[in-house]
């Protein structure tokens, strides 16, 4: 940083006026401004968070919006061959000779809806029992937390296929739900996903209740659910936040696994999984049907699990920007 | 005579099951007027910070009061639920803590957590933090609108307890125990707290009850001081008298400890020994086995407390002779 020099001198004139300025540093930590600028700051300073961040919004945009100028994903044509990357269409066209960039993206807006979905649900559900597991300890803890194994040791992928198998459930009068739909199949993700997190949490809680501000907080007066909404868990933001970004990327890792073993997703609707387990038997005729499906997934994981590093350190007010 | 704000009649606090329960606190009986200072002090380990937090009604399982009463403004608190314990906590009697940086939740801005102890007690968002900034004014933390956006870790130590204090006494407390509070600062910093603390507390009328093993910290501000040694009391008078002529010898060795400035001595008198283990408390006067004036009699029965002069007691069989000097170290 090339201001280095004078931003020293600058501070050591500050000390000498001002003895308080020299805990707060005033110009890297904004005192003014609301919470979420101050974590923005920080997170802006993250190289590889912003890529990721980029990279998402690209996706998302892509998939969103994009979408809307790619041709018919369903529409097709049997005398046609399938072709490689052209101009007319970026990513080739598959067996059927639809458009292969149109499929991934529209596959694109289930498997990320699905991983959003699922990361949302499946933290709320892990930091709340989590939290009160640690928090209070003894039984609540021994039971909350044998369920959760329960919910661990549940082997994934037979679970699912028998779920999603049982097709179409009736909710009585909240309707009927496809566990082999996207909503279905983010509810039982979320089933499966959740236990990582409320591990951490209460690991993250057991260690905190014993710290010396949650005394502090029950001498003002707090009660228990305050303590634990505003000071325990506000305290574990960190890795709760790289675990749910874990939780994307693993979600659509665990939809792609699913819908590839054909369990998933079901054609004709794509999904980033779907497309793999269609075209992997032709992967040496027709490569594009199977890398571009397999980068989006690769490169989205990674982007995500970028910006939960970034968020981590962001979200963190004892972390100072890095020069 | 009106009620004391602050009355703690036959307190024992015990943790863990009979038979194997240790006494951290034994009967231990005090009263604190509005406005008037009272210092507990003793080594670690003394039953002292116990018992502060006995009055809050803090002591975590296995610890829990077995006997005695905690009344604020002549009303009971001890036996009432937790839900009617914490409408007094922080509200009628409120806590000051020895480490300012560890008392304050790292993530949350000091505003933040000073506006939260009126929000619990009832104040609307707006009139929360209006009474906090005001609050961060009084204690000295300025410009007080900016540093309340300020996160514990970019104040001084000496700010952060100050942050403490505001916090404490955002709603007016009667009584306000204040446990070590100037232990974590420099020097420097501890006079100017002290200071501060004294100010609120002419301001405020407040009942004050200081924990402290520093008797130097004790001397400049308590009106009244009790000795506790081995969760007990075994000594108490008021502070001029226990200073210039203390009737326990643990009070005597304790004084004799405290360095000062026009120090001649090469080595600080020391006590000998350490606090007993209170799972094995010895026989009769629980200081008896590291007392230089012991007799044989000590061993034999406790002393209770014994009356020197008004309101000055102390619980040795040779009080009247260590306290007008007769029997020295």
């Amino acid at each position: 940083m090339s201001m280095r020099i004078g931003d020293e001198a600058g501070r050591a004139r500050a000390e000498a006026i001002d003895p308080t300025l020299l805990v707060a540093d005033p110009l890297r930590t904004p005192q003014d401004g609301s919470e979420w600028r101050a974590s923005w700051h920080r997170f802006r300073h993250h190289l590889l968070a912003m890529v990721g961040l980029g990279f998402l919004v690209f996706m998302f945009l892509a998939c969103f919006v994009g979408v809307h100028f790619a041709p018919d994903p369903f529409e097709l044509n049997l005398l046609e061959p399938p072709s490689g990357p052209s101009g007319a269409h970026w990513f080739g066209t598959d067996v059927l000779s639809r458009d292969s960039l149109s499929r991934v993206l529209h596959g694109g807006q289930i498997s990320l809806k699905v991983a959003l979905g699922v990361a949302i649900l499946s933290t709320v559900i892990g930091v709340v029992i989590g939290a009160f597991a640690g928090f209070y300890r003894g039984w609540l803890d021994a039971l909350l937390m044998r369920f959760t194994d329960l919910w661990i040791a549940l082997p994934a992928l037979p679970f699912l296929a028998v779920a999603v198998s049982i097709g179409t459930v009736d909710l009585g009068p909240l309707g009927s739900l496809d566990l082999g739909g996207p909503l279905g199949i983010t509810l039982l993700l979320s089933c499966l996903l959740w236990g990582s997190i409320a591990r951490v949490v209460r690991g993250s809680t057991l260690a905190l209740r014993e710290r010396e501000f949650v005394d502090a907080a029950r001498a003002i007066g707090a009660s228990n659910t305050r303590i634990i909404t505003r000071h325990v868990i506000p305290n574990c933001m960190g890795p709760i936040i790289v675990n749910a970004t874990l939780v994307v990327a693993e979600a659509i890792l665990v939809e792609s696994t699913l819908s590839f073993l054909g369990f998933g997703i079901q054609p004709p609707t794509p999904s980033w999984g779907n497309l793999l387990s269609d075209s992997i038997g032709n992967l040496e005729d027709q490569w594009w049907l199977t890398v571009f499906p397999g980068l989006a997934i690769f490169l989205t994981v990674l982007a995500v699990n970028f910006v939960g590093d970034g968020l981590r350190d962001a979200y963190d007010p004892r972390r100072r920007i890095r020069a | 005579m009106s009620v004391p704000a602050l009355e703690v009649d036959g307190l024992r606090v015990e943790f863990g099951r009979l038979p194997t329960a240790v006494q951290a606190v034994q009967r231990v009986t005090f009263s604190v007027a509005t406005g008037e200072t009272v210092a507990i002090v003793g080594e670690s380990g003394s039953g002292k910070s116990v018992t502060g937090l006995a009055v809050m009604g803090l002591v975590d399982p296995p610890g829990r009061i077995t006997e005695g009463d905690v009344r604020l403004a002549g009303k009971v608190l001890t036996g009432s639920t937790e839900s009617e314990y914490r409408r007094v906590r922080g509200k009628d009697l409120a806590m000051v803590f020895q480490d300012p940086l560890s008392s304050l939740n790292p993530v949350r801005r000091v505003g933040d957590q000073i506006a939260e102890a009126a929000r619990v007690h009832g104040a609307s968002r707006a009139s929360a933090r209006a009474r906090a900034i005001e609050m961060l004014e009084r204690v000295g933390v300025v410009p007080a609108a900016r540093r309340a956006r300020a996160y514990p870790h970019e104040l001084s130590g000496g700010m952060r307890q100050r942050v403490m204090l505001a916090m404490a006494l955002v709603n007016r407390p009667q009584v306000l125990i204040a446990d070590e509070p100037t232990t974590a600062l420099d020097v420097t910093t501890q006079s100017q707290i002290l200071e501060l603390l004294g100010e609120l507390q002419r301001e405020m009328g407040l009942a004050l009850v200081l924990v402290s093993h520093d008797l130097g910290v004790v001397a400049g501000i308590a009106d009244r001081v009790l000795v506790m040694y081995a969760g007990r009391i075994v000594e108490e008078g008021p502070a001029a008298e226990v200073f210039a002529a203390a009737g326990h010898p643990y009070t005597r060795g304790l004084l004799a400890s405290v360095p000062r400035v026009d120090d001649a001595r090469p080595v600080l008198a020391a006590i000998p020994g350490s606090p007993p283990d209170p799972t094995a408390l010895p026989s009769g006067c629980p200081f008896h086995t590291r007392c230089v004036l012991a007799e044989e009699q000590c061993g034999e029965r406790r002393p209770p407390l014994h009356l020197l002069t008004g309101g000055h007691r102390a619980a040795c069989l040779f009080a009247d002779e260590v306290s007008i000097g007769a029997r020295s170290l």
